[in-house]
């Protein structure tokens, strides 16, 4: 229902901050996530950032389903 | 692409699949909510993985289907005043209200422009002192908190000719509405990934508690779709329906705080008119008082006219996943992406739109 | 002379003498041309080709290219699609009042420079100007001749069941660069159009095998519409392996961000080729070893089943139909 996509930011500047988008570049916004630091991945919806993707959370769930047999 | 490319992995969906056969022993019907599901749903080809025993369902996910001909002719409405810019969501332009759309609005003159996010939106009002821009607010929790954003942006920046025509909407009191009509037997939801990760997965927790119905919220890449049915397929054969939390690395209980500060700040809760539905309490968001200034329905005065919707067009019930497009007459025959009749052939998150570029199609 | 284009440069006088003497005669220097004349005149053997296209990109400079360059490459490209040698081409102008000299003169450089690399000759020509808000900065409508060697016979209706099918290279570039610049949707990439002329590229395919059966360049559209088109016309039904298109990653996050397929969206330097299954494999090391082809891949097959049906293997292993662009590219928030 809401296209986002996750962006790595690379600088901040105030409320709004550069990001990378798998090798394009948008400036977003961080009016959603002051808390946003450089060198995190955020989602990105209509320009702005609306969470900080939890990294560690992402490789856990790949880790347990790399480890899922197929037969349970 | 980070966080897309390991979602997408063939080995990881197969061995997914693989269990939800297994487990999946009685048939049960899933719902995913929103449209962004439906049509990552198609575009990966995940209905056919599933066994025949789940069926999946869309529902009534995508705020511009489910919103209602006399808010799509309030935009129009304003579109066509003299000297106002409408900025507007590209999925906005296309759909037909009443008389018109915003598509034609345009051709015949309306300055309607497609913005990607409201910053682009205040950019265009800074360019134009002069002219009001008038930003077409639509979207769910995820996108609100982001209007709400740009309108105290402009506050501060002191924009005079910013406006919003506020048709947002909030998701728990349709999917209550939706329950309540005991028109559809559904045995799981799969939750939207993006409203939660504003909202928190609480919200969905009357959902398995008062109508024991399964619930997993899910990302939108078909490794979070697969992980949310395998979620759904245990609770229902282990007949203990909760809130599952797929999509781990961006939902949480409580949501994004600050999101929803925003959003309260500006807007508060009113009722409003869903496609299909009719008017649900509580279920939209109108300005609170000191930010009536930014309301584009109090600033301007527009007369959108009688509102009405197209004979034979089923759009309604196919929101609230009791009729699927094929029960549509005119699917695929009066109503086509070419000339689409309703909402949800426009679209390109709508089930009708979905089921005819993706799947079952057939030749009229 | 003025350095903003006039109504009066339109308008057959001395301005307008001056613009074609000092702005496109030295630009496109060849004898049919310096005639002057009001038609172009040469002798002409064999199988003759014709086409026509009318270039109206926004804006009309953009990363890889500008309008002048597409509309020489556009039309070259179009005649290459049926097998011919472009040799002759037309451009007219259709100038909005107040465009910039230096713009136009930018376009007429870039179009010489598009039709020398590309081997053809502007022959004829023509230049209105419209008042100011009648048109979007400069349109320019091309015309073009090519000639087709004995033997050689490709058209949208050739396919086969069996055959392979082939793409020139990584899809969606040209559609994401223009995107790029349009206000309302800014993002900034290293990503240029794809812009190019293929006659030579086709040139060195139809020397490698005598059974191309169909080329196609999928702009507007994209791949997807091609594909569609050329399963219509030759009634058969096309299969494509989604993990054997190429697409690149910063296309592909564009795509992701303003929610397109990279399917639909344009190219302006790819072809599509359908050729016998047994000349697949040598036509792929011929197209890898031209420059526009060094991505080249073979991306599916033709079949009987499903006539006039695209269909894409997923990357999951499912198949789902892929269908014509409807409407055009809109960015979607859901």
């Amino acid at each position: 229902m809401c296209l986002a996509i996750p962006a790595l930011i690379k600088s901040i500047n105030g409320k709004e901050a550069e990001a990378e988008i798998g090798g394009i570049g948008r400036r977003v916004s961080l009016w959603l996530t002051p808390e946003a630091k450089v060198g995190d991945y955020v989602l990105i919806h209509t320009g702005y950032a609306i969470n900080v993707l939890d990294q560690e959370e992402a490789l856990e769930t790949l880790r347990l389903l790399e480890e899922l047999s197929e037969v349970y | 692409m980070r966080f897309i490319d390991e979602f997408r992995r063939s080995d990881l969906a197969q061995k997914l699949i693989a269990r939800i056969k297994q487990k999946a022993l009685s048939p049960a019907r899933f719902m995913e909510f929103c449209g962004g599901h439906t049509v990552a749903i198609f575009k990966f080809g995940i209905r056919q993985l599933l066994p025949p025993t789940i069926d999946m369902l869309s529902g009534p996910g995508c705020p511009v289907c489910v919103t209602d001909n006399s808010d799509l002719d309030k935009a129009i409405a304003l579109a066509q005043l003299p000297d106002v810019i409408a900025a507007t969501f590209g999925d906005m332009l296309k759909v037909p209200g009443s008389h018109s759309s915003l598509q034609k609005a345009k051709a015949e003159g309306a300055d309607v422009r497609i913005v990607y996010s409201t910053m682009d939106a205040l950019q265009i009002a800074r360019e134009n002192p002069s002219q009001s821009v008038v930003f077409i607010g639509i979207g769910f929790e995820t996108t609100a908190p982001t209007i709400a954003a740009s309108v105290l942006q402009a506050g501060q920046e002191k924009l005079d000719n910013y406006y919003v025509l506020s048709l947002h909407k909030l998701t728990p009191p349709v999917i209550k509405a939706l329950l309540d009509s005991g028109e559809v037997k559904l045995d799981g939801i799969v939750c939207p990934g993006h409203v939660s990760t504003i909202i928190g997965s609480s919200p969905w927790e009357f959902v398995a508690r008062d109508y024991g119905i399964a619930c997993a919220v899910s990302g939108f890449e078909p490794i979070d779709i697969l992980l949310s049915i395998e979620m759904l397929v245990s609770q229902v054969e282990d007949k203990a329906p909760k809130v599952d939390i797929a999509y781990r690395r961006s939902v949480r209980p409580d949501g994004n705080r600050r999101a929803l500060e925003l959003m309260d700040t500006v807007f508060e809760p009113c009722p409003a008119r869903w496609r299909g539905m009719g008017l649900l309490p509580d279920s939209g968001l109108r300005f609170r008082k000191e930010f009536e200034r930014f309301d584009a329905e109090l600033a301007f005065d527009i007369d959108p006219g009688p509102t009405y919707e197209p004979k034979g067009c089923i759009c309604g019930h196919i929101l609230r996943g009791v009729k699927t497009p094929m029960d549509c007459e005119l699917f695929a025959k009066l109503c086509t992406p070419e000339h689409p009749v309703g909402p949800c052939m426009v679209s390109s998150e709508g089930s009708c739109s979905a089921y005819y570029l993706y799947g079952a199609a057939y030749e009229p | 002379m003025s350095h903003r284009i006039l109504l009066a440069h339109g308008s057959g006088g001395k301005l307008a003498h001056d613009l074609v003497e000092k702005g496109f005669l030295p630009a496109f220097r060849n004898p049919l041309l310096a005639k002057l004349d009001d038609s172009a005149v040469f002798e002409f053997k064999g199988l003759l080709a014709f086409t026509t296209d009318s270039y109206v990109v926004n804006p009309i400079f953009f990363p890889g290219g500008d309008i002048g360059k597409l509309a020489v490459c556009g039309t070259v490209n179009d005649l290459a699609m049926v097998g011919a040698m472009p040799l002759y081409l037309s451009l007219s102008f259709i100038i909005e009042e107040g465009l910039l000299q230096s713009d136009l003169e930018k376009v007429v450089d870039s179009a010489r420079k598009a039709a020398d690399e590309a081997g053809v000759e502007i022959v004829t020509g023509d230049t209105k100007v419209v008042d100011r808000g009648s048109a979007d900065k400069l349109f320019i409508n091309t015309a073009g001749i090519g000639m087709i060697a004995e033997g050689v016979d490709i058209s949208g209706w050739n396919a086969k069941p069996g055959d392979k099918v082939l793409l020139s290279g990584t899809i969606g570039d040209h559609g994401i660069a223009v995107l790029s610049q349009r206000e309302g949707l800014a993002f900034s990439t290293e990503l240029e159009s794809d812009c190019a002329p293929l006659n030579r590229l086709v040139a060195e395919m139809l020397d490698a095998s005598r059974q191309i059966h169909c080329l196609r360049d999928p702009t507007r559209g994209g791949l997807a519409t091609s594909l569609n088109e050329l399963a219509r016309q030759s009634k058969v039904g096309i299969r494509i392996d989604e993990d054997q298109v190429p697409v690149r990653e910063e296309v592909f996050a564009a795509c992701e961000m303003l929610g397109f397929d990279p399917l639909y969206v344009a190219n302006e330097g790819k072809l599509v080729a359908i050729a016998a299954a047994a000349d697949a494999e040598q036509l792929l090391e011929v197209m890898q070893r031209n420059h526009y082809g060094r991505d080249a891949a073979v991306i599916g097959e033709v079949r009987e089943e499903h006539p006039g049906r695209v269909v894409l293997k997923t990357k999951l292993g499912a198949s789902r139909i892929v269908d014509m662009l409807v409407g055009d590219l809109l960015p979607r928030i859901c």
